[in-house]
């Protein structure tokens, strides 16, 4: 029973890490329509950002913020530059301009950094605490305390601001709120900006298991994807709880299910498939209505 | 003649030259650089597969090199002669129980190619079922997951695919002329190099016409109805599902012969062989050959060559060689040109060629009308 619980905060811990980075996706999805498929490279660029501070001796968690700040100007720029050009254009000329920026964040971060595995130090001890006999690991607090803030903090901002009800609008209906005097294009500039957020906090919390190196969000991304499209690509509570969902059974699949965790990935994959299979739309995502 | 048949003609005669430059290239190359542009042929194929999918029916595909993998694969393990080719196994393990004895001597280094083709075609169908029954991008996001997940399950199945070690196919008597480094051919003896180089362009351009032929046909049509509006196309009576499915199977196909060519002319595949990047890098060369136009395959086949082999770039300038050979810069480079011509030539070279010809044509429709 005890190994049970470990296991299952263990998963959570890992599962709030890709509910983070599907949040993200989740974020310009519904603002956009485009799948954007650099999330997980900036989020390793931020990553090194931070472990750029880091070495220059700045404190864990003074790094950490700061690189909330520049990868949130990051995204707000790229989204200017890049993106603006291909709004209104086809869904795929979109798709295939954040390949591009997947493909050249990678080489960017390798001419710069390097192609070694870095070592990545973690704001929290690798201590355990005793929760009621359960022996658990602080990180793993850490890791699920810091997701959950962060989404709470995302939720707070949507549902209290005016700027977040402004974003929620021009996602929802962007010709009305621009008649209402939204401006639309730097709401969708924003969304750019929280959603690097989202990605580096996944790849700040990620990277001491991992260890720092270009590739390392990879599979991050694919399990983020498998998370978004299990709780809906339209829903952010379903991207965390899919994150989570997801974390949690691949964890056990790999601690009891006989699954060796060099299969993590396909697995996650078949779960992609059958999710589409039974309910196309996710566990909370909304039914896409088409009339022919 | 009507101006139609004027165009057409001056397609077939622009056809005619090219297989006449690329039968007499080998004239004028070292041999490396004809292995070298073997490969471009073998790019030439798999972007001209995704481009079926992805250009003309506006499907994007990220998986295409996994598909690559499963035709390169089944023709190692099928000249390789499988399993039990493979060091580590026992007399009377479980794998080698399964598989037939006839299979042991190995098959011919050309008889694996359309079974790879048909392998990958089956795969693809089989994979495109469930993803292309959705709208939008959810066929990117499964092939996205189906490019990074199928080399691990290679890793896994050790057993048949040699694990990470991979399988050797290196003097293998199976494969034509690589140990003698000489092939016979109808009134010549050429180099496997040479041998390698005439074999993918003739199957490229054999690939070539077939597709030209599809995509003038009903099919392709259908395929530019579901791209361009697909509601309009199902009003049509058009089945979205099934066209897109027939189309992503089709590019299998042709990823599946590029995978095979590839194990022949590299006569050696491992896991790393197809990665992750090898199917980005296909959607990097389909966008500048551009999407929905065959004309410009074979620029946007160099380019991924030359980018992806970057010790083949020995004719550049010295200060650009050694730029580009840099870790990281090619990727850079990639992503640089990707993002440049979706946002300023998003119909890619063939795109550009036609709008070049375009006053050649307008007057000859308005001639003839």
């Amino acid at each position: 029973m005890a190994d049970l619980v470990q296991q299952v905060v263990a998963g959570l811990a890992s599962g709030g890490i890709f509910a983070s980075l599907a949040l993200a996706l989740v974020l310009i999805y519904r603002a956009t329509g485009i799948v954007n498929f650099a999330q997980g490279e900036l989020a390793m660029v931020s990553t090194f950002v931070s472990w750029e501070l880091i070495e220059r001796g700045l404190a864990f968690w003074l790094a950490f913020f700061l690189t909330l700040a520049i990868s949130f100007v990051i995204g707000v720029v790229i989204e200017r530059v890049v993106i603006r050009p291909v709004e209104g254009r086809p869904v795929l000329t979109g798709v295939i301009v954040t390949l591009g920026l997947l493909v050249f964040c990678n080489g960017f971060a390798f001419w710069v950094w390097g192609g070694d595995v870095k070592n990545y130090p973690s704001g929290f001890s690798t201590r355990t605490i005793d929760v009621a006999g359960v022996a658990i690991s602080v990180q793993d607090l850490g890791v699920i305390a810091v997701t959950l803030v962060a989404v709470a903090l995302l939720y707070a901002f949507f549902q209290l601001t005016k700027l977040g009800l402004g974003m929620r609008a021009a996602a929802l209906n962007p010709d009305a709120s621009r008649l209402v005097g939204i401006r639309v294009g730097w709401m969708l500039a924003l969304g750019w900006g929280l959603a690097a957020v989202l990605g580096a906090i996944s790849g700040m919390l990620v990277a001491p298991t991992v260890l720092l190196d270009p590739n390392m969000m990879r599979p991050v991304l694919l399990y983020a994807i498998a998370a978004a499209v299990l709780g809906g690509l339209t829903s952010p509570g379903g991207a965390v709880v899919g994150g989570l969902a997801l974390g949690v059974t691949l964890n056990l699949l790999t601690a009891y299910g006989d699954v060796p965790s060099s299969l993590r990935l396909p697995v996650a994959l078949a779960l992609i498939l059958v999710v589409l299979l039974i309910r196309p739309a996710g566990l909370f995502g909304r039914v896409a209505l088409r009339r022919v | 003649m009507s101006a139609r048949w004027a165009i057409l003609a001056g397609k077939v005669v622009a056809l005619v030259l090219f297989a006449v430059f690329l039968a007499l290239l080998p004239n004028w190359i070292s041999d490396i650089r004809a292995q070298q542009f073997a490969y471009v042929g073998i790019f030439f194929i798999a972007i001209l597969g995704l481009n079926i999918v992805t250009g003309y029916a506006g499907q994007i595909s990220l998986g295409h090199g996994a598909f690559m993998a499963i035709g390169g694969y089944t023709t190692a393990i099928l000249v390789s002669g499988g399993p039990k080719a493979l060091p580590g196994f026992a007399e009377g393990s479980e794998y080698l129980n399964l598989w037939p004895d006839f299979l042991e001597g190995g098959f011919k280094d050309l008889y694996t190619i359309p079974i790879g083709a048909l392998v990958a075609g089956i795969a693809g169908l089989a994979f495109g079922l469930p993803a292309l029954r959705l709208p939008g991008l959810y066929l990117a996001l499964v092939t996205f997951g189906f490019a990074i997940a199928v080399p691990q399950v290679i890793r896994y199945l050790d057993g048949v695919s040699g694990g990470t070690a991979g399988i050797q196919l290196f003097g293998n008597p199976n494969l034509t002329g690589a140990t003698a480094n000489k092939v016979d051919l109808p009134g010549r003896t050429v180099t496997f190099n040479e041998w390698l180089y005439h074999l993918t362009w003739a199957i490229a351009l054999v690939l070539l016409v077939v597709a030209w032929i599809l995509l003038a046909s009903r099919f392709g049509r259908a395929l530019r109805a579901v791209r361009d509006n697909e509601v309009a196309a199902a009003a049509s009576g058009i089945s979205l599902a099934r066209y897109k499915t027939l189309a992503f199977g089709v590019s299998a196909v042709y990823a599946g012969i590029a995978g095979s060519l590839y194990a022949i002319a590299n006569t050696f595949v491992n896991p790393e062989t197809f990665r992750a990047d090898l199917s980005l890098a296909l959607v990097i060369g389909a966008a500048v050959a551009g999407l929905g136009w065959l004309s410009g395959l074979f620029v946007g086949a160099l380019f991924v060559y030359f980018l992806e082999n970057v010790a083949s770039l020995d004719f550049l300038p010295n200060g650009i060689e050694s730029a580009l050979k840099t870790p990281g810069v090619p990727d850079m480079v990639y992503g640089v040109v990707l993002i440049a011509v979706m946002l300023a030539l998003p119909f890619g070279v063939g795109g550009g060629l036609t709008r070049l010809f375009r006053p050649i044509t307008n007057r000859l429709y308005t001639r003839g009308s």
